[in-house]
Order: structure tokens, then sequence, then C-alpha cells
């Protein structure tokens, strides 16, 4: 099998690494900018023998992924920020039940109704705290269709391997702008599939007993084992306890199972970033801008480089921390009000010298918005 | 300030930016002519959003909320309430949406304002689809249709809204179609009238030319060929038990006739054209059994 070249939105790159990552069970409900996501599914889906439903809404999508992932399918829903706000519940259940599952929300301008045809990247914080309680979730972005392509699978990987939600956090231009995809030929890119007990039926099966690694092995529902599934504290049986010792070794397990795995899940690009003095951090699509404008200014002979983040959490703290190390300033640019912003500010050992671009119009960042921003930094005025 | 210069005299602004030959459009001139300016309107974001207008270009003389998919009926039961506890109870509150608005997502809330009596007036305009998205199926699209979301036809049958309607009891609830202007506004008329006892319901049927794929001259004649195919039926439903079937379809006409002018349906094949025909003759037989049903129960009284 050869690798095939295609030209395609953003959103359709998604459904191509999902359905190259395994996808085989899709629910969702209608919203703008995320729609083509479903639609090319309901048409692609029974074409591989897999299940594509459309849902009655937001929170009900969520839920028939999370019952689908766990009779064994793998397992996608899109939306944006409305639908996002309304799945929260359910994934917070998920973290809670460690239901792989994968949520790509394709950011339009919030809050509420907000945007809808235009872009924004405000939903940084809500993926990493929309659902209450203490956990820890994961989530990619990526700036353009082959990165966007590639993350979704690596969001199917890091699902399974984690057992957790993975939430891919494109947005409105990246999801609809149409640019070139190369699809990987079948196998050139590692698919995690889901790991399976091999206890045997009529044995004590416990779905909530981590391996030595760390990994649970699952038991797909209807096959050999009967268990319990619960959004309340369980133990190793799935069966709900208060027993202060269970939950607190529960949540802490949780919340380990991601944060201590930072360096294996962190995925993030450099440009010029070995003698830049001023550094760009960004991702989604307003990192297009930022690399646009380094690319030039280096044509120019000034010492710009980028750090493009492709995974937003886990935070990539220490990264972060390492590469600023010798800049005079750093610019985050985003179309937010400074939500990756926070992160960069308490990661690097000098915060005063972290600075934000940012757009929240509705309109594309531009790399002639960056540049003003840079040149009064640099005291050249605008 | 803010300036709008219309000359229209109704509440409905002319040059609405809704698709030509919009059934929803005509459906709402009606309506809130019927309601009158003493009305607030909760609407959520759909293709009703569009009355809300954009930037200057508002289009309704009333008060409105745009509120989320899911809670017109609740936007529209706190708005009530809040009235209501004011002494302000005059005040007609009018919920707008459309079938993905009101049958999917939006019916919990709906449910939940039936249940509480609240004295709302409801319309669900039905174009059959999540049509503001661009086309994605609802469960108000019929069988067989094509939309985004249902690339080979819609496989199951649409959610009969009138009945889940029906069986909270509310004072009024009526079928109605934009292709029957008449008989659209007596059951406004009345629908604002029951409303000083309860909620009442209007399930109005808007055909959509982009939607559905005809012709955008043809909006009025498609709806008066649903009812006359008995796709689309015109009735009443009173404190949830007495039914009245307002247009009685005599020369039935075969649904094929309905659907071959919409290229939705270009797809459709023998077994579900003939699905889609059995379909409609039992929910006919059924609402005229009820229709019967509700006669005797008046006769014995």
């Amino acid at each position: 099998m050869e690798r095939t070249t295609k030209f395609v939105q953003g959103n359709e790159a998604c459904v191509e690494g999902a359905l190259y990552a395994g996808v085989n069970f899709y629910a969702g409900y209608p919203i703008t900018p995320s729609t083509e996501i479903a639609e090319a599914l309901s048409g692609r889906l029974p074409e591989i023998g897999g299940k594509f439903i459309q849902m009655e809404d937001e929170i009900a999508s969520m839920c028939a992924i999370i019952g689908a992932s766990l009779t064994g399918h793998k397992v996608l829903t899109a939306t944006s920020g409305p639908g996002f706000s309304l799945k929260q519940e359910a994934i917070g259940y998920a973290c809670m039940a460690e239901i792989p599952c994968v949520i790509a929300n394709v950011q339009r301008g919030g809050p509420s109704t907000g945007n809808p045809t235009h872009v924004g990247q405000g939903d940084i914080n809500q993926a990493r705290w929309g659902t209450h309680g203490d956990h820890a979730i994961i989530a990619l972005t990526a700036s353009n269709h082959q990165d966007v392509f590639a993350m979704t699978v690596e969001a199917f990987n890091m699902a399974e391997t984690y057992r957790t939600p993975v939430v891919l956090l494109f947005d409105e231009v990246v999801g609809h702008m149409r640019e070139k995809l190369v699809i990987p030929a079948p196998g050139e890119v590692e698919i995690v599939d889901r790991l399976r007990t091999s206890v045997p039926k009529g044995v004590d099966y416990r779905p909530y007993l981590p391996r030595e690694d760390g990994r649970l092995p699952m038991s797909d529902f209807g096959d050999k084992h009967r268990y319990n599934v619960t959004g309340l504290y369980h133990d190793m049986w799935g069966f709900p306890s208060a027993n202060p010792k269970i939950v607190n070794e529960l949540l802490r397990h949780l919340v380990d199972k991601i944060e201590n795995n930072v360096d294996s899940i962190t995925r993030y690009k450099e440009y010029f970033l070995d003698d830049a003095q001023y550094i760009l951090i960004s991702y989604g699509s307003s990192a297009r801008s930022a690399i646009h404008m380094a690319k030039n200014r280096r044509e120019k002979n000034e010492k710009i480089g980028v750090l493009e983040l492709q995974s937003i959490w886990p935070f990539p703290s220490e990264l972060v921390r390492e590469k600023c190390a010798n800049a005079k300033a750093v610019v985050v640019v985003e179309m937010n009000m400074g939500q990756v912003l926070a992160q960069v500010k308490a990661a690097v050992d000098e915060p005063n010298k972290v600075f934000l671009a940012n757009r929240i119009d509705g309109k594309l960042i531009t790399p002639t918005d960056i540049k003003g921003l840079l040149r009064v930094i640099q005291g050249r005025g605008i | 300030m803010l300036t709008i210069k219309d000359p229209t005299k109704g509440l409905v602004a002319h040059g609405v930016s809704t698709c030509a030959g919009c059934g929803l459009e005509l459906a709402i001139r009606v309506i809130l002519d019927v309601m009158g300016e003493n009305t607030i309107i909760v609407i959520p974001p759909s293709c009703s959003a569009l009355f809300s207008g954009f930037g200057n270009e508002t289009t309704l003389r009333i008060p409105g909320v745009q509120g989320n998919l899911e809670n017109t009926a609740a936007i529209a039961a706190g708005v009530r309430a809040g009235l209501e506890y004011q002494g302000k109870g005059d005040i007609n509150v009018l919920g707008l949406a459309g079938d993905g608005g009101t049958a999917d997502i939006g019916l919990q809330s709906l449910s939940g304002a039936l249940e509480r009596g609240d004295k709302i007036l409801y319309v669900c305009y039905d174009n059959e689809a999540y049509m503001n998205t661009g086309i994605q199926g609802s469960s108000s699209t019929p069988m067989g249709a094509w939309t985004t979301t249902t690339p080979y036809g819609k496989p199951v049958k649409r959610k009969n809204l009138m009945q889940i309607v029906g069986a909270h009891g509310i004072p009024y609830a009526a079928s109605a179609s934009i292709g029957y202007i008449d008989d659209l506004r007596k059951k406004v008329v009345k629908a604002k009238a029951a409303i000083a006892e309860g909620p009442a319901f209007l399930h109005i049927h808007a055909p959509c030319p982009t939607g559905w794929g005809y012709d955008p001259a043809l909006t009025v004649e498609l709806a008066k060929l649903a009812v006359s195919t008995r796709c689309w039926n015109l009735f009443e439903l009173v404190d949830g038990s007495k039914v009245n079937i307002t247009k009685k379809v005599n020369k039935v006409k075969p649904a094929e006739e309905y659907l071959t002018p919409q290229k939705r349906f270009t797809g459709i094949d023998a077994t579900t054209l003939a699905m889609v025909q059995t379909q409609i003759d039992k929910d006919y037989a059924r609402l005229e059994l009820l229709a019967g049903l509700s006669c005797e129960t008046d006769s014995a009284a």
C-alpha cells in the first residue's frame, strides 16, 4: 500500500487520522465549525463496517462514545465550544471510569454562542478544567493538516495507552482551511491498540488494578467478564467505595498516570530556536502566523525562533523553561486573553520577560500583528 | 443611538436574511401578527435566530432573547415566571425553535415547561433537519431523506412530536402548515387564548428550499402537497385528548407526488418508499380513530 495525497479541510484531515488510528464508532451532534467531521464519518464509517450515530444532543453524543468504548470500540466525537461545555460532566465520568475516548473541539469564538463561524482559541483552560474536581487530561493541537492527521492518531494512541479521554483542540481556521495532506501507508505510523486482559472467563478480573507499568488491561463489555463501571470512587473491581484509602489512592492514580508522563506525552516543534533571542510560543492556527513571521525576520538576520506546542495538557512546563532560558523575551501568540500565557509565565524563570500577542476579534492573528508587538518589546517602536 | 429605519407595518421587517422561499419567514409573520406587540420572543441559535437580526439589521419589533439551543422553553418559562411575579402576566411569552431545537436537544426543556403548566406559547417550525448548520438530519427528518449526516437516506421514521406534546395534556396543541395560512392564523389565535390557562404548542410545517432541494418558488405549493398526500396532517389536540382534524383530505394523493420534486428524496428506493407510504397510511388511520373517539366522548358528554 502506498501513501495517498489529498487536498482536504482540516476537519477532513482529522477524519483521515481517526480512520487511520482505527476509529470505528462516532457519535455526534451538529455544531459549527466541527460538523464536517460528523458529515464525513456518516459516509465513511458505514463503508468500513463502523458505526455512525447522530445523537439527540451533545451530552448524549459524549455518553454514547463512552458506552461504545466500553464494548471495545475506538471512539470519537466532535464539537465546538457550546457543545464542549455540555459534554463536560461526561468527560469527567470518562476520566473517573478510565474510558478511552477522543473528543475533537474545533474552537470558535466564545463564551456562549459567541462567534460561531470565526476562529478562537478560548477553550484552552476549559479543556483542562471544564469538568469538576481534581483530574488530569490530555489535550493536543495542530497548526496544519499533516499535523492534524498526526495528532489525531496520537490522540487515539494516548487514549488507549492511558485509558483516558483525550481532547483535540483544533480551531476554526485549521478546521475549515484546505491544504495538502499525505496519508501515510498502513503500518507507517504506529497504532496503539487496546490493551485487553489475558484473564480468562470465569477468573476474577479486576478492571481497575493497574499493572506494574501503570496500564489497566480492559475487558470488552459483553465479552468475557462481568464488572462494574461507575463515576463514583471505586475499588479495583469497579464497585463504589468511600473508603478514604481507596478514594485517596484512586485520585492520585488518575492524576499521576498523566502528570508523571508529561515527557512521554509532550509533542512540539521548534523553528530557529538554537540562537533565538526572541522566542514566539504558539499553537494551532496562530502558530502559522508566528512561524511565517519568524522565517521572514530571519531573512533580515533577526534572531527570532518559534516553539510550537502540539500538546497543551499536561502543560510541558519543563520544556518551555529550558527552551526559553536564554531568551531576551518570550511572546506567547494565541487567540484568547492569555490562557497559555499564564502557563508560560508560571513555567519560566523570569515571568516578567513573557508577553502576549493576541487577537480576540474573530480574525486570525497575522504576522504583522505579532511583528508590531515584538518591535515595541525590542524598543523599536511600531 | 441606534436608529432602525424600517417601513414595514408588521412586527417583522422586510429584507430578512433568510433564504429565498423560506417557509419559516411566512410562519413568523403570521404568528407575530396575531400575538401582537405585547409579546416577548425566545429563540435559540438556529434559522429563527436570523430574525433577531445581525448588527443594526434587527428584524423583530418586540423584545427578544436568543438563548442556547437546548433551553428555549426553559428561558421562556423563566421570563414568564419573572413577569408573573411582577404582576405583568398580561405579556405573552413566545418560544420559537426549529425541529432540532425542539424534538432533539430541546425536548427535556420543553417537557418541563409543559408539565409545569407554564403559560407560554411554544412554536416549533419544522423544516425537518438542522438547516442553519448545513442540513444535518434531526429526529424530525422523514424516513428516506438525504441530509449531510444521513448520506444514504434516513433509515428510520421521524419522531411524533405532537404525540409527545399531547402526552402532557396541555390546554391546546395543533399542527399547522405554511401552506394553509388561514388555518395557521386561526390556530395561533386559539393558542394565544389558551395560554391564559397553561402552555400552548404549535407544530408548523415549514418547507426549506435550501435543505430539501426544490425551486424556492414552490414552497407554498410543496407545503400544500405535504398535506394532500397526508405526509403532514393538520389537527388540533385539546387538553391532550380531544383530537380535531382541521383539514380532512378526501382525495389523497400518493406520497411520491410530494417526495419526487425534492432532491433530498432522489436516492429513495422502492422498498423505503413503500415503507413511507405504509407509515403515512397508518398515521392517518390512527389520527382518524383518535378524532372519532374524541367525537364519541363529546356526544356522550
